[in-house]
Parts: C-alpha cells; structure tokens; sequence
C-alpha cells in the first residue's frame, strides 16, 4: 500500500540499475512453478533402479518403439516444414479475405484433445472414410501402418511450426526484400537467400517444438495407427502400455524419452544462442 | 534486426548479476526441497491407513459420501445400470466409477489411486493388487462370468463366417494387447484351436500374423470392428451384446473358449469399507446378478 504512492519513483529506479530484492522476489515467486515442473522429473530418476534400467535397455521392444519414434518423427517433421513453409509464407505475406480465419483454424489441431484428432483421421483416411473409402478401392489402406502414424503426428504438431513459421516471415523487414527485388532478383531468389537465412532460426525452433510434439504424440495414434510393436507401437504407446504390464519398462522408456528430447532442445538452443549472437 | 519472438527463441531475461541470481536459486531450491516433503503430506490421503478397516461406527448413510468403484470395461453398461438402483437402496452414497482395462486399474491402484473397490475382468489382476497389499487375500469373490465372441462388421467386407476363415490371408484382425484379460484369453483360445485336428496347428500363428493391433481396452477394439476399420475382432459376448445390429458374432463353442471369471474386492484402504462391502454384497445378491445377467453376463 505504501509502495503503491512511490510506485513510479521505484520504476525510474530499477531502469538505472537493477535491484537485487526484486530480482529475490522474483525468484520466490517463480518457485513453486519451477518445482512443480521439475519434481516430477525428479521423481521418474529417483524411482527408477539403474541396474532394471541396464536391463530393460536390452528388451527388444524398447528397441523397437525407439526406433520407430525416431523413424516418424523425422517424417512428420520433414512434412511440415515440406508442406507448411509454403503455408506459413503465405499466411505472413498475403492479406486475404479470410486469412485470420484460415489462421484460427490452423490453430485447432492445436487445442484440440489428440483423440479428436485420431478419431477424425480414422473416418477420414480410415477404410470408410471420406478418402479412406476411396484409397481402399485403389488398394491402399492406411490405418494400422506406421504411415498412419505419421499422418497423426503430422496433424497434431505440424501447426506448431505454421504458427512459428508464420511469426518468423512476418518478422523479416519487407523493405530487405523489396531492395533484393529491385536489384532484379526473382521472387525465388529473394525467398532462398534473403528470407530464408533471416528467418531460419526462428524456423528452427518452430521445427524443434513440432518434432517435440510429434515424439510425444499419443491420442491420435492409438486411436488411428493402433497398436502393434515395430509398427505402430511407437515411444509414447510403449509408455503407456507398460506402465499396466511393468512399470520399470515404462520408466526406462519414459527416460529415454526424457533425455533424448533435452538433448535436443538444449543442443537447438545452444546453435540458436550462437547464432543470435552473431546476427 | 530481426524480430524474434521472445516465447519462441531461447533468449534469455537480459540477467546480468547471474552468479548471484544462480547462487539464490540454488538456494531457495534447497530450502523447497526441505519443505517439500511437508508440503506434499497433506494431498495424499490414500496412503495406507488400514486403521478404519475396523471402524466401529458404520457410516451407513452419511449424506455426501462418495463410493469408488474400479471396474474392467467390459462391465461399463451393466455396472451403470447398477448404479441407480444401490444409491436408491443406500441414501447419500454417490457411487463413481472409474472404467478401464483391468490392468490399467491394477496399475492405478497400485500407484495409490484412491479406489473402494475393484472388480476385475480376471484373477491375475487382483492378484497383482494384492501383491501390493492393497486388497487383504482371500476377500475377493468371483461375482460373474464372461465367455469370448469373433466379431465382424455388419457388411462383413472379408466374409469371415466361421472361425476358420480368421486364418485367411491378408485379414486386418483387432485383438487385446496381452495385458489386458480379454488379450490373454484371446491367445488361449488360438492355442487350444491350434491342438485340434480341423483347425491345424499353424492357426494359431497364422491368426496371429493377420493381427493389425493390440488395442488396451475391449471397448476400443468393439468400436474400431462397429466403424469397419478391422475385419474381425475377439471380445466378450456382453461387449457385443451393446451394438447388435452394427456387427454379426461367431460364437467360439466352450471348448474352445475361455470362461472369463471376474472377481470383486474391497480395497484395504478403502475409507468407507462397510459401504465397500455394501456394494459387493449388492452386485452378489440376486437384484445385482438379474442386471448383469440382462446385459449378457453368466451368473456367477
């Protein structure tokens, strides 16, 4: 109540030079987040005996489910920046009619729970779905396949890189491009050698979260791709299935899943903080 | 420059007294993980108190209590229809349920998820419970029984009529993961076909490689077979009993089949056992098998 009538003295102040309290403060307050997100990983490393997990690491279907999250993941990662950069691009340069409502619906394979996602890919690409039907009288059948699996990886993480993406050409001055034009580069050229290189750390990490959600991916593919060890059974399905058979296994893979993925995004954000750096 | 979205790039609060900003994090993360195993006490009451196991005073009717029934899925529509007739004779209780496969449940009892009582889709995954204590041995009883069913797509695309015809080539089959009751009793069924002369003792295998997915629960295998996206699938004659026209059966004759016998227990833990026990009493008496018997279950 008393600081509230010194309030914008204090401001000025903290401008000048930081303030060592606040930054405390701060810190108690950031606390009880910091510990809720981190002791549950503790947990997981605490509880998990090293010698099960020596063992568990030689089971073949832990093996497998690696493997196959790793294979699907790379896919559906590829498609999205394949198929989504094209997207993205349009959505940060061309106003249209329509354009925040494209936007929007783009965002709802990301708010949506991942079963709606599964079940609206198994009636669309299931065998009598809307394409499903269609792809099953040519002989092609989708669901049940580790394609199936990347499809459903694909649906639920691929906007994560849109949106970036999104964010990332937006970001890039106009003006840069404009000068590039009038030097007589094509609109391709301009894309590869001026967007792109100003834009691509931001790309990156909108690449890192999509293939982070694809490796956590679970909803839309039990309910679409099923579940079948070294085909469908990827990370995530292993986890879960053998947290009701055997809860070491689960722990095994659920480290697994731990480490690999904080590897990569710490790896990511090293290049990324070089990078900035130097820009 | 270039902008960059601050929630996106790793760049960090422009901190420039790190080490000191380090130095109290570590600290006052020392200090919460002194405190937290006070702060972490109080939200878990499930934790074994076997002390009102003998509870003198019977809280019969207490307005508000809450009764937690864990029950496999393959009991969901009959353990439902249950629900409003034992409130209706035990005014106050509020019975709940939490419906999956039987061995998620094990699996979430023995993780300390708060349960009055377990009925299961098979022995082994009360055994599982009481091998963590959580259900006293020798309390559980078998209160029904289950027997397995082939099932198709009401336009059946593979014409599959017979239980032979599961070993055709190329068939997109949807079983149990091993797991769960109905999994296992699935691959009794294929091994004790496999002894017999008329089906050969390839078919086992051979069922086996025409298998697309190990789904976790009955119910989901029932749903994928009623959207026609599998051929055929195995699960119990009572889960088939729910969509009868949107799928054909073949029955596999009791030879060959397997008798799911499903026992109920109370939890040692359980906060309200009388009402636990009230319930079980309820599901054995005659009113709670005529129900179960409606929805396709073989009376105890």
């Amino acid at each position: 109540m008393e600081q509230s009538t010194t309030f914008p003295r204090i401001v000025t102040d903290r401008r000048r030079r930081p303030f060592p309290l606040t930054t405390l403060g701060l810190l108690l307050a950031s606390l009880p987040m910091l510990a809720y997100l981190l002791f549950p990983l503790l947990a997981m490393i605490l509880r998990i005996n090293p010698v099960t997990l020596l063992n568990n690491l030689t089971n073949p279907e832990i093996g497998q489910a690696i493997w196959l999250s790793m294979v699907t993941t790379t896919w559906s990662t590829a498609l999205g920046l394949g198929f989504g950069t094209p997207l993205a691009y349009l959505l940060a340069r061309r106003h249209f009619r329509g354009g925040s409502l494209l936007d929007t619906l783009i965002e709802l394979p990301m708010v949506l729970p991942p079963s709606v996602a599964g079940i609206a890919l198994l009636i669309t690409f299931g065998r009598r779905g809307m394409i499903g039907a269609w792809l099953d009288d040519a002989g092609i059948s989708i669901a049940f396949t580790t394609v199936a699996v990347v499809l459903a990886q694909t649906f639920v993480s691929a906007p994560f890189y849109i949106k970036t993406a999104v964010a990332g050409f937006a970001g890039v001055e106009r003006e840069l491009e404009q000068a590039a034009e009038i030097d007589g580069a094509t609109p391709a050229q301009v894309f590869v050698w001026i967007t792109l290189p100003l834009a691509w750390p931001v790309l990156l990490s909108g690449l890192v979260m999509t293939w982070a959600r694809a490796l956590g991916e679970f909803g839309a593919t039990i309910l679409f791709a099923g579940n079948f060890p070294g085909r469908t059974q990827t990370m995530p399905l292993a986890i879960y299935l053998g947290f009701e058979q055997d809860i070491n296994l689960s722990l095994t893979l659920a480290l697994i899943l731990l480490g690999v993925s904080f590897l990569v995004l710490w790896i990511v954000k090293a290049i990324l903080r070089q990078r900035v750096m130097t820009l | 420059m270039l902008w960059l979205p601050s929630a996106v790039l790793p760049t960090e609060a422009p901190v420039k007294h790190s080490p000191i900003a380090i130095l109290t994090l570590l600290l006052t993360l020392l200090i919460a993980a002194c405190g937290a195993p006070a702060a972490q006490s109080p939200p878990s009451p499930p934790a074994p108190t076997t002390a009102p196991t003998n509870a003198p005073t019977a809280p019969t009717a207490v307005a508000g209590t809450t009764l937690t029934v864990f029950a496999a899925a393959s009991l969901t529509d009959a353990f439902k229809a249950i629900k409003p007739a034992f409130e209706a004779a035990h005014p106050g209780v509020t019975v709940v349920y939490n419906f999956a496969g039987a061995q998620q449940l094990a699996a979430q009892i023995n993780e300390g998820a708060p349960a009055d009582v377990f009925a299961s889709a098979n022995k082994k995954q009360i055994d599982v419970v009481i091998s963590s204590s959580k259900i006293i041995s020798g309390t559980a009883q078998t209160f029904v029984r289950n027997r397995l069913v082939v099932i198709t797509p009401k336009a059946n695309p593979a014409g599959i009529t017979s239980l032979k015809d599961l070993a055709k080539p190329g068939l997109k089959l949807i079983f149990e993961a091993k797991a769960v009751p109905a999994g296992q009793y699935s691959l009794d069924f294929l091994t004790k076909a496999s002894t017999l002369p008329e089906y050969t003792s390839a078919y086992s295998s051979t069922v086996l490689s025409n298998v697309v997915s190990y789904e976790d629960n009955v119910r989901s295998v029932l749903s994928k077979i009623v959207l026609g996206e599998g051929d055929a699938g195995i699960v119990y004659t009572t889960d088939a009993a729910t969509v009868v026209d949107k799928i054909n059966t073949i029955a596999i004759p009791d030879e060959l089949n397997v008798i799911a016998v499903y026992p109920i227990a109370p939890l040692a833990n359980s906060k309200i056992p009388d009402m636990a026990k009230a319930f079980i009493a309820y599901v054995l008496s005659p009113e709670g098998q005529q129900v179960l018997a409606t929805y396709g279950f073989i009376p105890h």
